[in-house]
């Protein structure tokens, strides 16, 4: 079975976010970067649903500028066996994103498609189902573990207050969590074995965006940080002013 | 003139928590755009009896659809029912905006809805206004390290609403119920709910909650966690507990908990991180609740820097204290 796994390039998590001077883009001076954790998460699950079957193939797709190649590259090293880069400019439209994956992918007999659960950068959390409607695929969101049987995936899905298991048949989309498994380190091996996979490049076919951003900014300061005391003794002070000062309880 | 659509949660037959805030933002951008607001809501038949205070957040129209398979969320049947009734649009024609909570549920049928109806969405939006017309939202990237403002160019303009983010707002008015019947087929259902393991019926999503209490690396130990329920217990309904990132990925506890980015964002009223230092994906996660208090040995942890209130010290000492003092004042009030 081929499984196809949508991989974006995001700045690390560890990394302070700027404005720059323009105040509509983020400063990247300085900023690693990395493949999105959940993307990282779905890939590992791709792979260990192909390694359990010991046959099929890990197909990656990415949408962004020609630097999102790194993140392809990781991603072969990490065992996933071909990759195309649609470049192009995502916007903060998730279903204009959505429309060009569709474009690539829509005839594509892969059965099944993974997306991050989101993007550690947009936080959009809506192009994986937007992706499964425009291609006619069922779609299960926040989904930690998976196994296949047949054409039935049993998905584990994360919701508020405990989780849900979940049959859905294939042709699918599951847009996936952090789950028990750790996303692989790549090997040496892995990395030389990378530079002979396919990493096909080419345009985007871009679709309008009806979002526009119009600012970014960085949040709001917090009031200086207050220290009411040391040790147990500062209880009752912290209690008063929890429920005088603040009315917080 | 736009009208402006809420769909509103149920949840184990109730309202969802966050549907009066979903309602009242409803109705303030209907007011302020010459509209009215509407509420739909999917259940099961009978659904409509909890429908009825809606009208005090400001539903002019409370449309309710019932149907046996709405009983429990599906979510190509949801997202097909509340397409089709987007589609038929307002009073007066279509909609400016539709309304969802940025819920789990929310997170999943929107997009749906979205890319059924062919317009945009804007996810977990902490402010929206509609402007000249054009739906205008101002919502958190890289998990509250920034935030951004958009405009978008549609109608409608598909919105989900961060939860606690927005204030419920009563009105004298009463809105006026209608009941209609969705045609629904679950032989066509591709997706199938097989179980469910719920938490404990106590607990509240750490998504959700008005209060976190958050424990990491300086507990030292999973067999600890008692410190955290007890004082999350002290401190009444509604509190959740919250995790870092160290301890989730050391296995003591589940991701669920998570606070942070690559956890969950909360803006609840009170939180407390206990032995938590404050890694900057930490704080980006909790930097929008309204009152930090910090508990932790090392007096120059980051985590000091955005406490409104800060104790340097042992945690095994202050929290029982705390615990204790908090007990005796809920029991005095």
């Amino acid at each position: 079975m081929q499984i196809i796994v949508c991989l974006k390039r995001v700045p690390d998590t560890e990394t302070r976010i700027r404005v720059d001077s323009s105040g509509t883009r983020v400063d990247s001076t300085g900023v690693k970067w990395v493949v999105s954790p959940y993307d990282e998460y779905a890939l590992e699950l791709a792979l260990r649903a192909k390694e359990g079957a010991g046959a099929g193939e890990v197909a990656l797709v990415s949408f962004g500028d020609a630097s999102a190649q790194e993140v392809l590259r990781k991603g072969l090293a990490m065992g996933a066996d071909s990759a195309v880069l649609l470049t192009g400019e995502p916007t903060m439209d998730g279903l204009a994103t959505a429309k060009t994956l569709a474009a690539e992918l829509k005839d594509s007999p892969a059965p099944l498609v993974l997306f991050g659960v989101r993007a550690a950068d947009d936080d959009q959390q809506q192009v994986g189902p937007m992706f499964a409607v425009l291609t006619g695929r069922a779609c299960v969101t926040g989904v930690a573990s998976f196994s296949v049987q047949g054409d039935v995936v049993t998905c584990e899905r994360e919701v508020e207050r405990g989780s849900e298991v979940i049959e859905v048949r294939l042709p699918a989309v599951l847009t996936v969590t952090k789950g028990e498994h750790e996303p692989r380190l790549a090997s040496l091996k892995g990395i030389m074995a990378a530079k002979k996979k396919p990493l096909v490049e080419k345009p985007a076919v871009a679709h309008p965006a009806r979002v526009q951003l119009k600012a970014l900014a960085e949040p709001p300061p917090r009031p200086a940080g207050r220290v009411v005391g040391q040790g147990a003794d500062a209880v009752p002070e912290l209690v008063r002013l929890l429920r005088e000062e603040a009315k917080a309880i | 003139m736009a009208d402006v659509l809420a769909f509103l949660e149920r949840r184990e037959g109730r309202l969802g928590a966050n549907a009066r805030e979903v309602m009242s933002v409803a109705a303030r951008l209907a007011g302020g755009s010459g509209g009215s607001a509407h509420a739909l809501l999917l259940g099961a038949p009978g659904a409509s009896t909890e429908a009825a205070e809606l009208g005090r957040f400001g539903a002019a129209i409370v449309s309710v659809g019932e149907h046996e398979a709405l009983a429990d969320y599906h979510p190509d049947a949801y997202a097909a029912v509340l397409a089709d009734r987007v589609r038929e649009g307002g009073p007066q024609g279509a909609y400016g905006a539709v309304l969802f909570s940025a819920s789990v549920l929310g997170r999943d049928l929107a997009p749906r809805v979205a890319a059924l109806l062919d317009v945009p969405l804007a996810t977990d939006a902490t402010g929206v206004e509609i402007v000249d017309g054009r739906v205008r939202v101002v919502r958190p990237i890289y998990s509250g390290k920034a935030f951004a403002t958009l405009e978008m160019d549609a109608a409608p303009a598909l919105v989900s609403l961060r939860p606690n983010a927005f204030t419920p707002t009563e009105t004298a008015a009463a809105g006026e119920l209608r009941t209609f019947s969705p045609e629904v087929d679950p032989s066509s259902w591709r997706v199938r709910l097989i179980e469910r393991k719920q938490a404990a019926a106590s607990e509240v999503d750490v998504a959700e909650a008005s209060v976190i209490v958050s424990g990491g690396r300086g507990m030292k130990d999973p067999s600890h966690w008692d410190l955290l329920e007890k004082l999350r217990d002290a401190l009444g309904p509604g509190v959740a507990l919250g995790a870092s990132r160290a301890v989730v990925d050391a296995g003591w506890r589940p991701h669920s908990e998570q606070v942070g980015q690559t956890g969950k964002t909360v803006a609840p009223k009170l939180y407390f991180a206990v032995g938590i230092s404050g890694a900057i994906q930490h704080l980006a996660g909790m930097r929008t609740a309204k009152t930090i208090v910090a508990i932790n040995r090392d007096a120059d942890a980051p985590i000091f820097a955005v406490a409104n209130y800060g104790v340097v010290g042992d945690l095994f000492e202050i929290l029982p204290r705390l615990t204790e003092e908090i007990a005796a004042l809920k029991a005095g009030s």
